[in-house]
């Protein structure tokens, strides 16, 4: 037996662009966030052919799930057809030969910045979200040894602190995304940047969400039917966005988060967020058979989960 | 030994807090070296000496923040029982956080500069679980003002405050849970004297009213004069002498502390 039969020929790129450790690598610390939801398992972020902050951490999860027959989605603050969207997706489907697709029904893997789909997603579907700043306790504990004894401690008194000072100093909380919330009952992690809007969402979900911070170099999970709740105070109940009542001027769209467009006369337009869609919404008036899924919110109300 | 039922309370009260044969070196330095304490509840005991005399330190393990190499130390309170010194991380931080306060010579130790005064003091409740917003602003409110804090003041950050006032942010939080035992290190050094008097008459008034067990650790003996019961006198980590505030000051017996005695300006 000779060492060249041992290993593999040469290629000049592996299949997805990681090398099978970093794979392994991923895999494995995907598998441990799933064991212990929302508990960030650091990792070693590799290079990718993006800039740090610009989701490489969601690249990195996306590129170790991806085989050929996964329908990759890639959003950008809920729109498909931005830049940084556009080009992970091109991306994606070129390092590993998985179909594109812009349906979020339609999609095995969703990569998303900001938000999570207004549809709801299924059970056989992964979210991966890019997370900037993985850890909730940075405000309020600079020293990062000594924030991770207070998760193992599960010393998270200092959270409502930041929402206390949010009260005093407004009226009410400001906190407007990565809102802190409660995994499991057990670790408090940061949702990644989406609005309040969409953090029920994650609750009791039936999809995996697998956050992924590149920079900072951490993995966490929430895996499907997992409780997670927003922190609050027992008498300041959470609140989303005031979206509820606001309609999309493209589509005619209602009850969902939108965008607000400043027009020049001082008023607002608002567009829906979530681009598909919206674009799902538009083909249903024109007569297209109605592709649209079933939405987490109706009527800008969010259903009552368990 | 059984005592008598008509005996006086002093003699059948179990002491609150008990220090036993302690000792803490950092490399070759001894900082503190055999130290026994105790205090009964609702007293207070001052603990007296030059600066390097292990007053601090000392101070510092009955607040659990520091575990010397070996030495018991007690409190008498219903949830807890043993050697405090074998408490793991968690224990011991909730029981600083529900029975000890503590007020430190310097605000930056014990306060979070940028939030606000209340918001330092609902921490404390945070900590010890209290999550209703009413509760939590009610409590810091009643907590700042006991301690005599301007309320108009109420949310400015301790570091828009004077020296005096973020004392009182401290002493706030430090009694906002009611503790047991109340610790403070040097609380009115760096205040100018007027401040300090009236630092003083708060916490004289505080201390006639909840008949809070206090220990207090200063160089000055004048704030030791008028507040503690008793006092014990260290030098280079070790107790010289120990006994009530007039007996020590008016008749010092061990060189060193007559010596501190006379040094008075």
């Amino acid at each position: 037996m000779s060492l060249s039969s041992l290993t593999k020929p040469w290629e000049p790129m592996s299949y997805g662009f990681l090398d099978p450790s970093a794979k392994r690598e991923l895999r494995r610390k995907m598998l441990k966030a799933v064991a212990v939801p929302g508990c960030q398992m650091p990792y070693a972020s590799r290079e990718v052919p993006m800039a740090r902050g610009w989701g490489t951490g969601g690249l990195q999860v996306s590129l170790t799930l991806i085989n050929p027959k996964t329908r990759v989605k890639v959003i950008d603050q809920g729109a498909d057809d931005s830049v940084n969207a556009a080009s992970i997706r091109r991306f994606l489907a070129r390092v590993s030969g998985a179909p594109t697709t812009l349906d979020t029904l339609d999609a095995d893997l969703i990569q998303s910045r900001h938000r999570i789909p207004e549809e709801k997603l299924r059970a056989d579907q992964i979210l991966v979200l890019q997370v900037p700043n993985p850890e909730p306790l940075r405000p309020v504990e600079p020293n990062m040894s000594i924030a991770r004894q207070m998760h193992g401690d599960a010393d998270y008194g200092r959270m409502w602190l930041q929402l206390y000072e949010q009260i005093v100093r407004s009226g009410r909380v400001m906190q407007g995304a990565s809102y802190p919330s409660m995994v499991n009952g057990r670790h408090v992690m940061t949702p990644s940047p989406i609005p309040r809007w969409d953090v029920p969402k994650l609750h009791m979900a039936k999809h995996l969400t697998i956050l992924s911070a590149g920079r900072e170099k951490r993995i966490f999970a929430v895996p499907p039917f997992t409780r997670v709740e927003p922190l609050v105070f027992d008498d300041v109940p959470y609140r989303v966005e005031e979206h509820g009542q606001l309609t999309c001027y493209r589509s005619g769209a209602e009850g969902f988060f939108m965008n607000e467009i400043p027009q020049p006369d001082g008023s607002a337009l608002h567009e829906i967020s979530d681009s598909e869609y919206g674009v799902k919404h538009i083909r249903t008036a024109q007569g297209e058979p109605d592709a649209r899924g079933e939405t987490w919110y109706q009527n800008g109300q969010m259903e009552d989960t368990p | 030994m059984t005592l008598a039922q008509n005996a006086p309370q002093l003699v059948t009260a179990q002491p609150l807090l008990q220090i036993r044969g302690v000792n803490k070196t950092y490399g070759p330095v001894t900082a503190v070296q055999d130290v026994s304490a105790t205090v009964y509840a609702g007293e207070v005991l001052g603990i007296v000496g030059e600066s390097g005399s292990g007053k601090s330190t000392l101070l510092r393990m009955m607040n659990l923040e520091e575990i010397p190499d070996n030495g018991t130390y007690t409190l008498d309170l219903p949830e807890v029982t043993g050697n405090l010194f074998d408490l793991d991380r968690f224990e011991r931080r909730m029981l600083c956080a529900k029975r000890i306060g503590i007020v430190y010579q310097n605000p930056h130790l014990g306060l979070l500069m940028g939030h606000s005064s209340s918001g330092n003091v609902a921490e404390r409740l945070l900590v010890a679980g209290e999550r209703r917003f009413a509760t939590l602003r009610a409590k810091a409110m009643d907590a700042l003002a006991a301690s005599e804090f301007p309320l108009d003041r109420l949310d400015a950050p301790p570091r828009e405050l004077s020296g005096g006032m973020q004392q009182r942010v401290q002493l706030a939080k430090a009694i906002a849970l009611e503790p047991a035992l109340l610790l403070l290190d040097e609380p009115t050094t760096g205040l100018d004297v007027s401040v300090q008097a009236l630092v003083l008459d708060t916490l004289k008034r505080l201390q006639q009213e909840r008949q809070i067990t206090m220990v207090l650790v200063s160089h000055d003996l004048g704030v030791i004069r008028t507040l503690a019961d008793r006092v014990m006198v260290m030098r280079r980590g070790q107790v010289v002498e120990a006994g009530l505030v007039d007996q020590i000051f008016q008749d010092p017996q061990h060189p060193y502390t007559q010596q501190l005695v006379h040094a008075k300006l």
